[in-house]
């Protein structure tokens, strides 16, 4: 049924209403597909068009890598011939544990050396550019890991990111009034940004008193005070509660919604099927497909030899608790 | 009694005392450093050893008073330049390897017979030779003046006016380091110290910041050694490893990334250091003490003191005296 829906989201249209929910990732996709905007609408339309093949050239891209090789000692962690990003749309970068994705991310955001490579961002060569660079570039990440600033608070936090205060460049740091205009500002849009993740009410509270789910909110939300042209996200889903999963999916939507061009790293394939607008699968360092969810889920090979034979089976779920079932699915494992 | 009262007149007068000046000032270089960008610089009393050389040398060669001053910042900013250029891009801990060790270096270059000739060698530089410039801009009359218990010659090397320039140079840079830690550049090096990846991918430029905090509060630090040799001399071995943790201690003591935390710990650092040396030499003179502690093991007994003092608050109330319980409460790192 999951196959039903993602082709529905992947046309563009409201997934049919007929199987219900069966988890909150669900509902939250059911809830929200049809991307709003116009830059998003065609976005959408342009992939349709593009044939699902690795390196895919896109109507519209906004990072395109060439080439992009990374080794550690004699083991090659990203080998990425070509890849293209269609700006306005959500790409997800899936692959198993070791695939090379965070690595990858860390390659073009400018947090890792590659041994060899191109990668440009708005046609702007990004090769060798520092992570700060890269940020001033328009392209702003997050971390696997949260990096919340424990010991200043949520609205610090948030100020931290605004950009061209003249209060952070020393000489004119001790001198308030010229730059207490620009604070009061910033002060202005990061409450209206931490309304938006339901964290205003935080605003005082040091980071490090939030929970995990809010680190991760406050990252996107502070990601988002630089107005950046395109958010990298390394894992947003995780280790966070299926509530929040749901908020979390919607907020990445509204980010394509409001024209952003949005990659991100995951292994929730729930998430993946219901609100990206293409998927890259990586393993072993290269990129082995790339398509819009329907079609990549669909390919077996790629579900089989990367996201398991059972990737439909939730591991949560109490039917596996039933010898029976768990005798057939074991079954079907020798058979492969 | 009498004895008791002369003990805690002595503590008294430590509260006051130049070098306490000198102490709060280095330590609230090292505040910026440690307190709010997270950098462990291990070396401060090399930062002060090179201000007071360059302050000494300076008004030796016959640079007035407030040049010689600005040499010794210079001073102070060339050797974090120095260290901070290659180390800053490391990890933190290596800037702790370097600068302990590069403040050793100073050290021994001005004791070594190599540079005699302008450092003094290992016996340094006697006071007389650059106070001069010093006390005559002394604004205050001949003569002594009493306040309370405390009673000083006005200008000299022990003067009220020593006192009075040294704790106005503490208030100024007071003023100063709280203006710029309160503003978006101060807020910058709090996000550096809490996680630099972080404030990297703002778009900030971490290496910058750091190599500003690092000039910055090394620059605080030769100030300190100016003020620190103004009543003494210059003495390489005065003002070595000890000194650097005497730093540390009076900044832990008094809580890092607090504004008058550096203050508050040299006060009272200085005054119990010198209520208990001065109150355990009087216990074994006077007393069956003397038996175990003889008076000449003071120092060393007193020093120890110092280290376990350091090793406690470090373990049991890192965040000092004037710390934050709040922001402890998040395990840092």
């Amino acid at each position: 049924m999951s196959a039903d829906m993602s082709e529905g989201t992947s046309a563009g249209q409201p997934a049919d209403a007929g199987p219900q929910p069966e988890s909150v990732v669900d509902a939250a996709a059911a809830a929200a597909v049809a991307p709003t905007s116009a830059v998003a609408t065609e976005a959408r339309d342009d992939l349709a068009q593009v044939e699902p093949v690795v390196g895919a050239p896109k109507p519209d891209a906004i990072l395109v890598a060439d080439d992009v090789v990374r080794r550690f000692g004699g083991m090659t962690a990203v080998d990425v011939t070509h890849l293209e990003v269609q700006r306005g749309a959500i790409t997800a970068l899936i692959g198993p544990n070791g695939a090379g994705k965070t690595t990858f991310f860390n390659l073009l955001t400018g947090f890792d050396t590659p041994q060899s490579g191109r990668w440009s961002f708005e046609g702007n060569s990004l090769a060798g550019k520092s992570g700060a660079r890269v940020a001033q570039a328009g392209m702003v990440r997050t971390f696997q890991l949260t990096k919340a600033l424990s010991r200043l608070t949520v609205l610090q936090n948030m100020l931290l990111a605004a950009r061209n205060n003249p209060g952070e460049r020393f000489w004119l740091s001790w001198l308030p009034f010229t730059w207490r205009a620009q604070e009061r500002a910033a002060t202005e849009k990061a409450m209206e940004l931490l309304a938006r993740f339901k964290l205003d009410a935080k605003a005082d509270d040091f980071a490090g008193s939030l929970s995990g789910g809010q680190r991760k909110l406050l990252e996107m939300a502070r990601a988002l005070m630089t107005d950046p042209t395109m958010i990298m996200l390394d894992e947003p889903m995780a280790g966070v509660n299926p509530a929040l999963v749901q908020s979390l999916l919607g907020h990445v939507q509204a980010l394509r919604d409001e024209g952003m061009t949005v990659l991100f790293v995951e292994h929730d394939m729930h998430a993946v099927r219901h609100i990206s607008d293409w998927v890259v699968v990586m393993a072993e360092g290269r990129i082995v497909a790339e398509g819009p969810p329907a079609s990549v889920m669909q390919d077996q090979a790629v579900v089989d030899a990367y996201l398991g034979a059972h990737h439909d089976t939730d591991l949560g779920d109490d039917s596996l608790l039933d010898p029976e079932i768990l005798a057939r699915l074991e079954a079907e494992e020798e058979k492969r | 009694m009498d004895e008791f009262l002369r003990i805690l007149t002595q503590s008294l007068a430590e509260l006051i005392a130049p070098t306490t000046a000198a102490y709060a000032i280095a330590a609230i270089g090292l505040n910026l450093h440690f307190g709010y960008t997270g950098l462990l610089n291990m070396g401060q009393a090399g930062f002060m050893l090179l201000g007071a050389y360059g302050f000494g040398i300076a008004t030796i060669a016959g640079a007035p008073f407030f040049l010689a001053v600005l040499v010794a910042l210079v001073a102070g900013l060339l050797f974090a330049l120095v260290l901070g250029i290659p180390t800053l891009q490391l990890r933190g801990d290596y800037l702790a390897i370097v600068t302990i060790s590069a403040a050793e270096i100073i050290r021994w270059i001005g004791r070594s017979t190599w540079l005699q000739e302008w450092t003094g060698g290992a016996s340094g530089l006697q006071g007389r030779n650059y106070k001069g410039t010093f006390q005559d801009l002394s604004p205050l009359p001949d003569g002594r003046t009493a306040i309370g218990p405390l009673e000083y010659i006005n200008t000299g090397s022990d003067s009220w006016w020593t006192r009075l320039f040294a704790w106005g140079v503490v208030a100024l840079a007071l003023l100063f380091v709280f203006l710029i830690t309160r503003s978006p550049w101060g807020r910058v090096l709090k996000g550096i110290r809490e996680d630099e990846d972080a404030v990297r991918a703002l778009g900030k430029n971490v290496y910058s910041y750091k190599l500003q905090s690092l000039a910055l509060g090394g620059m605080l630090g030769a100030l300190g050694g100016v003020l620190y040799v103004l009543p003494i001399t210059i003495a390489p071995d005065a003002m070595g490893r000890t000194m650097t943790f005497f730093v540390w201690t009076v900044l832990l003591l008094g809580g890092a990334a607090t504004v008058f935390g550096p203050v508050l710990g040299a006060m009272i650092f200085f005054g119990a250091y010198m209520f208990m040396r001065t109150g355990m030499r009087a216990l074994s003179e006077n007393t069956g003490v003397g038996e175990i502690i003889s008076t000449t093991n003071v120092e060393q007994i007193g020093g120890m003191l110092v280290g376990i003092t350091l090793m406690l608050l470090v373990i049991f109330r890192p965040q000092g005296i004037l710390g934050n319980k709040k922001e402890l409460a998040f395990n840092v790192r």
